[in-house]
């Protein structure tokens, strides 16, 4: 008898694009806004990053080995929730304070969930309003190089001028990668270049937000304001980077804009009306929650059917 | 010029190079040649022979047992020397006409041609049922049943499938490079049968040579118009070609006609001229050997019933050990078991790969990327209807457009987690079906 070939079901052929490589290539994007942080605030930046990279990596293998699931560290998406994480903290937060926040996200957010794909919120956003919560005074403690300031959104707050160039350049106050507008770009354009996101969700997040600062903060449309706006806190990281996280946004095309356009309404509630002068964080977290129903909403026409049939 | 496309669908590792440039070669079997009974859709064809009969090139060897089905006919001449069942593509073994090649390709006489203008329309259709034409991409649809549509003169457009979207494949190009005025005349003979209709050539953009070709084939045809088309696939499945061609949608209940349309593949339309311009029956086609564990990748001219055995063979045997053997492409084709199965009317190609991309790749828990939703053609959410299939969530699945799926294995081509989409949607919704049809 000839030895018989393998059989399987169609298609025969697989694209190169695998899980891991995905995250290879956000980390890839990361990278422009990491270099820039641990430039600015120093090498303190830098252990924080490797704090809680390593913590998460190494909780997530400790959960997989003892609790006796497959073992899937090497996808790499733990090492982006503890690079998005040490990005949303700032400089002057104590290195055991990440290293806990890493802990949570990867054991209560993510694999207590069931693992890669499986969380609802995204995990490096639910750690950082545990720590928000449980650590407040360290985790708005903005000071860089000795010296204490507020951020260019506090101050915005408090009615005080603000100068946007340095804002977009990512000279001011802050967490460590949400500073620098340039480096933060040069990271989407990575992104959308390797095809990982498209427009829609941050497309629609930032013009949403936008027209609704002009509608009601006040000011009108007013240049300035609006670039301090923008380029102001977490926007866009939480944009680009945690809002078009694959495992907590919607997975139809119509449901990714509206997801965007909650996220710009609550944005936008949060800063205008809410008591801190931050609120992506926890607009993602609202909108990540919602995303079921979103997706329920949009599931698009098929091709050649009328809407409503069958 | 915008190419005109439809939405969504995947680019995958072409590899037509190997074969592009390989002109056609004329392949004759030594041995056996084997004729499945059933080549196409519908029911199987019964053999008008028996054992130690002699048969001739072109000569009828099993008739069409019913309406929607098309008589098989000799490519060699030799002795029936069993009917029995053999191993087909498909998979399982299904009752075949066995024939010992005499190698002298002795034909039978064929009754004589009279010019298209002077047949009817019932005669075109019978010449082409008798030639035992099917649809050649692939489904195998008898074609006299495809072009006899109730109310001919609503048909507008008569569309060739040029598009050859398959990666690897090369037959229809080398077919419209080599013979472009066949393929001419066989959309003149659809023509005829569509007073109202245009004939629409539809090929993909990075055929640039087949396009050339058939611009100065069909140079002075008033009916004729070429249409280009973005590389993509799944450029030439049928519900893509019409909406890229004419905007018009159809859904998975409906067929090309009722939106005005007929669909055919190159070599079907090339059969078509041969059984109405030379009177003779369909017993060639054209067949890509290829894929990186072939040593030298070619386009064959081949007998029906021919071994893929010996096809192999003829292009030099393997290069590297095969560890994976298509027949068709490799997005829609069939993976065998063993070569020794024989061409039939919806070979295409015979792919040899010397890497097994599906079992090398280990499926992971889906991360929701969407990938699959941008990449399906027909605008579902293949990661969810794959969920509801693999837990027999008939409701939901139905609700989410679950039917609608054809299976064109795009969503598992890009998910980056190798799930098995295409697999879980397909047996779940063929299980549908078939429940349905109770």
């Amino acid at each position: 008898m000839e030895k018989l070939m393998h059989i399987s079901a169609t298609p025969h052929v697989r694209s190169q694009m695998s899980t891991a490589r995905i995250m290879q290539i956000v980390l890839l994007s990361l990278l422009p806004a990491t270099i820039y942080g641990v430039v600015h605030f120093g090498i303190q930046a830098l252990y924080q990053i490797l704090v809680c990279m390593g913590t998460c990596v190494v909780a997530e293998f400790l959960y997989e080995a003892f609790a006796d699931r497959p073992v899937r560290v090497w996808d790499c998406s733990s090492l982006v929730t503890g690079l998005l994480l040490a990005l949303t903290l700032p400089v002057s937060a104590p290195l055991w304070v990440g290293a806990l926040g890493s802990v949570f996200a990867v054991i209560v957010i993510k694999m207590l969930f069931g693992g890669v794909g499986q969380n609802i919120v995204n995990p490096a956003l639910g750690a950082r309003c545990f720590l928000m919560l449980s650590f407040a005074g360290m985790m708005t403690n903005f000071t860089a190089d000795g010296i204490s300031g507020p951020t260019p959104l506090a101050l915005l707050k408090n009615g005080e001028t603000v100068d946007p160039l340095e804002m977009i350049l990512g000279n001011t106050a802050g967490t460590i990668g949400e500073t620098s507008m340039v480096a933060l770009l040069a990271g989407a354009m990575i992104l959308l270049l390797f095809g990982i996101i498209d427009l829609r969700i941050p497309g629609s997040y930032l013009v949403s937000f936008t027209v609704f600062c002009i509608f009601f903060a006040g000011r009108g449309f007013d240049p300035v304001y609006l670039v301090s706006q923008l380029c102001g806190g977490g926007l866009m990281l939480g944009a680009w980077f945690m809002a078009t996280d694959f495992v907590t946004s919607p997975i139809t095309p119509g449901g990714k804009v509206l997801y965007g356009v909650l996220l710009g309404v609550l944005t936008g509630v949060f800063r205008i009306w809410g008591g801190s002068a931050e609120g992506v964080s926890y607009a993602i977290l609202l909108g990540n929650l919602s995303v079921p129903l979103l997706e329920k909403l949009t599931v698009p026409r098929a091709f050649g059917c009328r809407r409503g049939k069958r | 010029m915008a190419y005109s496309t439809f939405q969504g669908g995947v680019h995958p590792f072409k590899g037509k190079r190997m074969s592009k440039d390989k002109f056609i070669l004329e392949y004759l079997p030594k041995g056996e040649v084997v004729y499945p009974l059933s080549q196409h859709i519908g029911a199987p064809a019964h053999p008008l022979v028996k054992r130690g009969d002699r048969v001739l090139v072109g000569q009828k060897i099993a008739e069409a047992s019913g309406y929607v089905s098309a008589p098989v006919h000799a490519s060699v001449s030799g002795t029936v020397k069993a009917i029995e069942l053999r191993l087909t593509a498909a998979g399982q073994p299904s009752p075949c006409i066995v024939v010992e090649n005499d190698e002298w390709y002795e034909e039978v006489e064929y009754p004589p041609v009279r010019p298209l203008e002077e047949l009817t329309r019932d005669e075109i259709l019978e010449l082409i049922r008798e030639a035992g034409v099917v649809g050649m991409g692939g489904a195998g649809f008898p074609t006299h049943v495809k072009l006899a549509v109730k109310n001919p003169n609503r048909i507008r457009y008569v569309i060739v499938n040029c598009s050859e979207c398959e990666p690897y494949l090369t037959s229809d190009y080398r077919r419209m490079v080599e013979n472009p005025d066949w393929l001419i005349l066989g959309l003149k003979v659809m023509l005829k049968l569509f007073d109202k209709a245009v004939g629409i050539l539809a090929v993909e953009d990075h055929k640039r040579d087949a396009i050339t070709a058939l611009q100065m084939a069909s140079g002075n045809e008033q009916r004729m118009e070429i249409h280009v088309l973005q590389t993509k696939y799944p450029q030439g499945c049928e519900r893509m070609l019409v909406y890229a061609c004419t905007g018009r949608e159809i859904n998975s209940s409906m067929l090309p006609a009722d939106v005005g349309c007929v669909v055919n593949n190159v070599d079907t339309v090339c059969a078509i001229y041969q059984a109405v311009y030379l009177g003779r029956p369909l017993t060639h086609r054209i067949v890509t050997v290829t894929g990186d564990a072939i040593a030298d990748p070619c386009n064959f001219d081949v007998c029906m019933g021919t071994s893929y055995k010996e096809l192999v063979q003829a292009a030099g045997g393997f290069r590297r050990e095969p560890k994976k053997i298509i027949s068709g492409g490799p997005m829609m084709g069939q993976s065998l078991a063993s070569l020794g199965v024989p061409v039939v009317k919806t070979s295409s190609a015979l792919l040899c790969l010397s890497r097994d991309e599906v079992a090398s790749a280990n499926p992971s828990p889906c991360i929701h990327c969407g990938y699959c939703v941008t990449a399906c053609p027909e605008r579902l959410i293949p990661s969810k209807l794959a969920d509801y299939a693999e837990r027999f969530q008939e409701e939901p699945f139905r609700k989410l457009y679950g039917m609608e799926c054809m299976e064109c294995g795009s969503c598992s081509y890009v998910c980056p987690a190798k799930r098995q989409l295409t697999q879980s949607i397909r047996a779940f919704r063929r299980e549908l079906l078939a429940k349905g049809k109770k």
